[in-house]
């Protein structure tokens, strides 16, 4: 059956509970979210329309910035740290056979899949004193005792790439496995290493799908909220962090409001200019 | 690369994943109430401790239901959005699909934090069945991206022999269409189902205060000091993802799901 126009009114009645549910929980919240913004806050946690930029004013402060400067700084270390470990194991993945693939994918949907809850639980657990992975060095003679490896930048770090890592791999995947196979061998057979065949063929090929990818990967770990709270210290936490701690614990909702706005807006440029790549890179 | 590079470099990754797993579930078979690893002495009383205990219990209970209910909303709403997409042309209902996967594009907290102030606006802040429809909303572009791909890849020359044989669009819509995208119904409502099962954010902003899901029970546990139900519970959850995409796979095609083209052979 071929696809055609909606002929009578009748043809929409399909659209008609997606649409709904869409724009009366996704969009009417969205604009409530953004309306309340620029409200006026008031004692005890409520608020009351006005048009205001207040909120959007005390974002604009040394505290704020340096929080935003380091959400920006944390989310773009998680992205590079992801891509350079991502790609050479998409890469060889995709290589292997597809038994050996089906597992990795299975392995790797369950990690995403996981709460940051339970992923912040065990790293923190991982870098304890008691149960840590010190106790491990100890037994094995390298450590005098066990030490607490939590809370740190690293372990905030590596929690947000054990999160974001399948993430990377997943988005991957897909460029990786349709990547021409005659392309590595032509290059293998004028005489390039393997490796070298990775860094001169495969890599250029795909730049646009890393650049596409890192920013993907940013926006991912710019969401995180809870692994800094569990696994840093209060100078680690990221703006997501704070627009929860406004809205629940400060029942600061309007300034919580304009930074989720905010943080939008982020996203939205950087989504952007993950259109404009892929756009370039359909044109070359 | 040669290969004992590469075993070396696959090693490293898999040790990286699985190491915090592998100290969670020693901590969750520890003998005594403490979280100790390599564990001392051998018990599994702590994943008993999830179904006695009310409170462990409870939350568990809560996040079933709520995965249940919120994946079996996510497809009823992605379902004919995507079978319209599929059917007609209408330029303009593009933005619906935009609109389902937007959600999960966004940071999470800005889903969340939408929801809370529409929740508290309207007055149903709190109540159960508001994190249901958040979830639903929240996951929707799963069953929505996984049934866009199912629909692309029904041969329309199959449709057309209906037609021609008389078939109406229900019946063609129910004999047809529904059997074909199967697979990737139940592949969208699993994933939907899992994350669902797994989701903090949204669940803590909409029903937080009243309802404690599994996730929502761990993190208000962790400031109170660490138990080993807690382990026990994470290790539930790493074991039932991996079993529900484990069945996926055994199933449908993962690779395929996942973007890479017509399976080989």
């Amino acid at each position: 059956m071929r696809r055609e126009p909606p002929q009578k009114i009748a043809d929409y009645w399909p659209l008609a509970f997606p649409a709904g549910m869409l724009t009366v929980f996704f969009v009417i919240p969205f604009a409530t979210m953004i309306a309340v913004s620029f409200f006026q806050r008031q004692q005890g946690g409520f608020y009351t329309p006005a048009f205001v930029f207040d909120n959007y004013a005390r974002f604009v402060s040394l505290f704020f910035g340096r929080v935003l400067g380091f959400s920006l700084m944390l989310a773009i270390a998680v992205a590079i740290c992801c891509i350079v470990l991502g790609i050479p194991f998409t890469y060889l993945l995709t290589r292997m056979g597809r038994k050996a693939q089906v597992i990795w994918l299975v392995a790797l949907l369950a990690i995403l899949s996981l709460s940051e809850v339970i992923i912040g639980f065990a790293w923190s657990t991982l870098f304890s004193r008691t149960a840590g992975i010190t106790n491990l060095l100890v037994m094995a003679g390298v450590m005098q005792q066990p030490v607490a490896l939590t809370p740190s930048f690293g372990a905030v770090l590596a929690g947000m790439v054990y999160q974001a890592l399948p993430y990377t791999i997943l988005i991957l995947y897909p460029a990786l496995v349709r990547l021409d196979p005659t392309l590595t061998e032509a290059a293998r057979t004028l005489g390039a290493s393997p490796v070298k065949a990775f860094f001169t063929v495969v890599i250029p090929t795909l730049r646009n799908t890393i650049i596409a990818t890192l920013i993907m990967v940013f926006i991912f770990a710019l969401g995180s909220y809870l692994l800094p709270q569990i696994l840093g210290r209060p100078s680690h936490w990221t703006l997501s962090v704070l627009i929860t701690d406004q809205a629940i614990y400060q029942s600061n909702m309007p300034f919580a409001a304009a930074m989720a706005v905010f943080l939008v807006l982020v996203t939205l440029a950087m989504v952007g200019l993950t259109v404009l790549i892929g756009r370039k890179g359909e044109a070359a | 690369m040669n290969t004992l590079l590469r075993r070396l470099y696959f090693s490293f990754i898999g040790l990286f994943l699985a190491a915090p797993m592998i100290v969670v579930a020693g901590v969750s078979v520890n003998a005594k109430q403490s979280l100790t690893f390599p564990p001392q002495g051998f018990s599994l009383g702590w994943y008993g401790e999830i179904f006695t205990n009310p409170e462990w219990r409870n939350a568990l209970f809560a996040s079933l239901t709520l995965a249940v209910l919120s994946a079996a909303l996510a497809v009823l709403i992605a379902l004919p959005l995507a079978w319209f997409l599929w059917r007609r042309i209408a330029p303009w209902a593009n933005i619906f699909q935009l609109l389902g996967i937007a959600p999960f594009t966004l940071p999470p907290v800005i889903t969340a934090l939408g929801l809370l102030t529409f929740w508290a606006t309207t007055g149903f802040y709190g109540a159960p069945w508001t994190a249901v429809i958040s979830h639903a909303i929240f996951f929707v572009t799963l069953p929505l991206v996984t049934l866009s791909l199912g629909f692309t890849a029904i041969d329309r020359s199959f449709v057309e022999a209906a037609a021609t044989m008389g078939a109406n669009e229900r019946t063609i819509f129910t004999t047809v269409v529904l059997p074909l995208i199967r697979p990737y119904l139940i592949s969208g409502y699993a994933f939907a189902f899992v994350l669902s099962l797994n989701e903090y954010i949204v669940a803590y902003m909409t029903v937080g205060f009243t309802m404690e899901t599994l996730p929502i029970k761990i993190f208000n546990a962790l400031r109170y000091g660490y138990t080993p139900t807690m382990a026990s519970v994470t290790i539930l959850f790493v074991a039932t993802a991996a079993l529900i995409f484990g069945l996926i796979a055994r199933f449908g095609d993962l690779p395929k799901l996942l973007g890479a083209m017509a399976s080989e052979k």
